[in-house]
């Protein structure tokens, strides 16, 4: 690429309020977008090679500490995976609990993400505390109901980053029914405050805007549950397909010109997971009062616009508050607080939703019950190719904005996707090349 | 009296330990309206200053270009602490210094001639000067507080040096390795997380890192008496802070 005087090249150095550190570089010439960098400081961390000769119970930590942003969803998704290998099936019970802890971390990242990274873009602050200073009410109601989320992941998990209770067949001990109690009155009062968070968001100016032509929207479905824990796949092309069949049907490569690995479907084409691929295919599984927020706000599964993920998350997160206060209220202590797991090899894949999309886990394990081979494909790398074609189209459309203005739509439609850069294990650290 | 200025530094690492502060949610503002956040980039501040008053450094240093970046922080910085064990110790990504890092590329990427990376993943404080530790796999949110009040305060910043069997005896939590034989690294692990594990019982796995005074062999002799694996043992002491339990064998 030459630099003939009509170029124009932004370089979002530190892309912030992006969990870890990412760039973006876009380049445009003659009025056109030339190309889009989604560019990732992150470097290897090798989780992969070096869970080769753990043993079988050692994934939930470690790979707990792929993302501190979304521990339980590596953990659950590796307890699935190994609990399959070995051919492990928990009690109904530590299953309830084991969607309770999931629904603490959803409330607690999406939180997170809606009032200390997201909706400052909306309203015109650099940042969640800066908007504290104007908007203090609703600063401080969403980090009590992001507490609330931790204070689940602390009953249930004992620790709210990386929690330390879960093991490969449930935990190592299971919570007091007055301690659940205590906390389904939280959930209570957490639950008005979701669903008033909620109607704040859907006021937002909503730049108008729709995902790239021929994205595929993929994700988890359950038969009975808005997927948090599994069990199918399907995708607005008509995919519907079990865990052992992902490897089939969807695949990273790695790119020379870009930063990370991509995922990739092999029958062609990009595909997003996440709330808004979540809530497209499973509108009809939420909970009462987060459908009947979801109505009132006007979101169908129609909805193509990243922009409004913001509602999703907002929409799932009271979703969580009320599927977590139905299990608290009825929460007896389980008998007993794991099943039994005897080592033996097998193969075993699991999949489950983490707050940014599926995160899939597959793991051999050898005769003496030792991980022979690990492969782990986190939500961002799946998403990063989506929202580089998201950039190019969304650019395309606003160009007539000057640099700080279109610098600042796109730093903003990154973090729709809510790309947690930690997770993507894979991502490199390459400059844009030229010619 | 005016605010310090603040940076959050992230090297190679989960994010948990900055997630920490923004997890403080009752102190939060409190904290921003103390603390002058400046360049804080998961939270939002990216701001470059000639010089920060305190800096957090979370991650370990794995590639040369943040080996130099490591050096130009502690340049701009009065203070400099590190947070969590990525920072203290070269977290679980150190598990690459006692293996063939090429092979580990080779592994995972199609093209490792893409992959810039070191073969080592080394603490901050094999870089540069540090000022103040706080240890843990995810630190601990009220260490942390501590911490920060007392830098503001101009006070000694607090130094536990004792091990976690300290704080199950100030919790009343009954010991797990004495009744029942459960493996449980708190005789040698550094205080600091209130005895988290062996409250759920659970034997502690060594997330805050040796105590000062911690004695190893001892704790192995003691672990196979009682009857368990040492080859478990010692893989548990191989993960977060691989490189300060000194195991005497590459894991
Ligand atoms: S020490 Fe643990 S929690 Fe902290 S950044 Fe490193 S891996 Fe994450």
């Amino acid at each position: 690429m030459t630099h003939d005087h009509r170029a124009r090249r932004f370089n979002v150095e530190a892309l912030t309020r992006v969990e870890g550190e990412g760039g973006l570089i876009v380049e445009v010439r003659d009025g056109e977008v030339a190309d889009v960098h989604l560019r990732i400081f992150e470097p290897p961390r090798f989780f992969e090679a070096f869970l080769r000769g753990r043993a079988y119970s050692e994934p939930p930590d470690i790979t707990a500490r792929i993302c501190g942003i979304c521990p339980v969803a590596y953990q659950m998704s590796a307890c699935q995976a190994i609990e399959s290998a070995l051919g492990v099936e928990v009690d109904a019970p530590l299953r309830d609990l084991r969607h309770l802890l999931y629904c603490g971390e959803w409330i607690e990242s999406h939180t997170l993400h809606i009032h200390l990274l997201h909706a400052p873009d909306f309203l015109g602050y650099p940042s969640g505390i800066a908007m504290a200073a104007e908007h203090r009410f609703e600063v401080e109601r969403g980090l009590q109901l992001k507490k609330l989320g931790n204070r689940i992941v602390e009953v249930v998990g004992g620790r709210a980053v990386h929690p330390v209770n879960v093991k490969i067949g449930g935990f190592y001990s299971t919570p007091t029914t007055a301690t659940m109690a205590a906390l389904a009155e939280e959930l209570r009062a957490g639950l008005d405050a979701a669903s008033e968070i909620a109607r704040w968001v859907a006021t937002f100016p909503m730049p108008d805007h729709e995902l790239p032509d021929g994205t595929a929207l993929v994700s988890l479905r359950h038969p009975t549950e808005y997927p948090m824990l599994g069990e199918r796949l399907v995708s607005t092309t008509g995919l519907d397909i079990g865990v052992e069949e992902y490897l089939d049907h969807f695949a990273e490569v790695q790119v020379e010109h870009s930063t990370a690995l991509h995922g990739q479907m092999l029958a062609g084409g990009d595909y997003l997971v996440g709330p808004l691929a979540r809530f497209a295919l499973n509108a009809d599984l939420l909970a009462p009062r987060a459908a009947g927020l979801a109505a009132e706000l006007g979101l169908t599964s129609a909805e193509r616009n990243p922009f409004r993920s913001i509602v999703v998350r907002a929409i799932e997160t009271v979703h969580a508050c009320e599927v977590a206060l139905s299990i608290a209220e009825r929460y007896l202590v389980p008998t007993r607080a794991a099943v039994p797991v005897e080592a033996r090899e097998g193969i075993g894949c699991g999949w489950t939703e983490a707050p940014r999309g599926l995160l899939f886990h597959r793991y051999e394990i050898d005769a003496n019950g030792l991980i022979a081979d690990a492969r782990i494909v986190p939500p961002t790398s799946q998403n990063q190719p989506v929202i580089e074609h998201d950039l190019i189209h969304l650019i395309g459309n606003s160009l007539h904005l000057d640099d700080a203005a279109l610098e600042h739509i796109c730093e903003q439609a990154v973090r729709n996707y809510d790309p947690c850069i930690s997770c993507a294990t894979h991502f490199l650290d390459l400059r844009v090349l030229r010619s | 009296m005016t605010r310090p200025t603040v940076a959050v530094w992230k090297f190679a690492s989960c994010d948990g330990c900055q997630l920490t502060i923004l997890d403080c949610e009752d102190e939060l503002l409190a904290i921003a309206a103390a603390l002058d956040f400046r360049m804080f980039l998961e939270a939002g501040p990216e701001e470059m200053l000639d010089h920060f008053d305190i800096s957090l450094v979370e991650g370990s240093i794995t590639t040369n270009h943040d080996a130099e970046r490591i050096r130009e922080v502690r340049e701009r910085s009065g203070i400099v602490v590190t947070i969590g064990a990525c920072a203290t110790a070269g977290g679980i990504q150190a598990l690459r210094n006692y293996a063939d890092v090429e092979e580990y590329t080779r592994h995972i990427y199609a093209r490792p001639d893409w992959i810039d990376t070191l073969a080592t993943s080394t603490p901050i404080a094999h870089h540069i000067k540090v000022d103040h530790e706080l240890h843990g796999c995810p630190i601990n949110k009220e260490q942390l507080i501590a911490t920060i009040t007392a830098l503001l305060a101009g006070r000694r910043t607090p130094v536990t040096s004792h091990s976690v069997c300290v704080e199950c005896k100030q919790r009343g939590t009954p010991c797990l390795l004495v009744s029942e034989g459960t493996a449980c690294l708190g005789p040698v692990t550094h205080a600091g997380c209130g005895a988290l594990c062996p409250s759920i019982n659970r034997g502690c796995f060594g997330c805050f890192g040796p105590s000062e005074s911690a004695n190893l062999p001892g704790l192995l002799e003691v672990l196979r008496v009682a009857g368990n694996d040492e080859h478990e043992v010692l893989a548990s002491l191989r993960t977060f802070n691989v490189t300060k339990f000194d195991t005497g064998a590459t894991p």
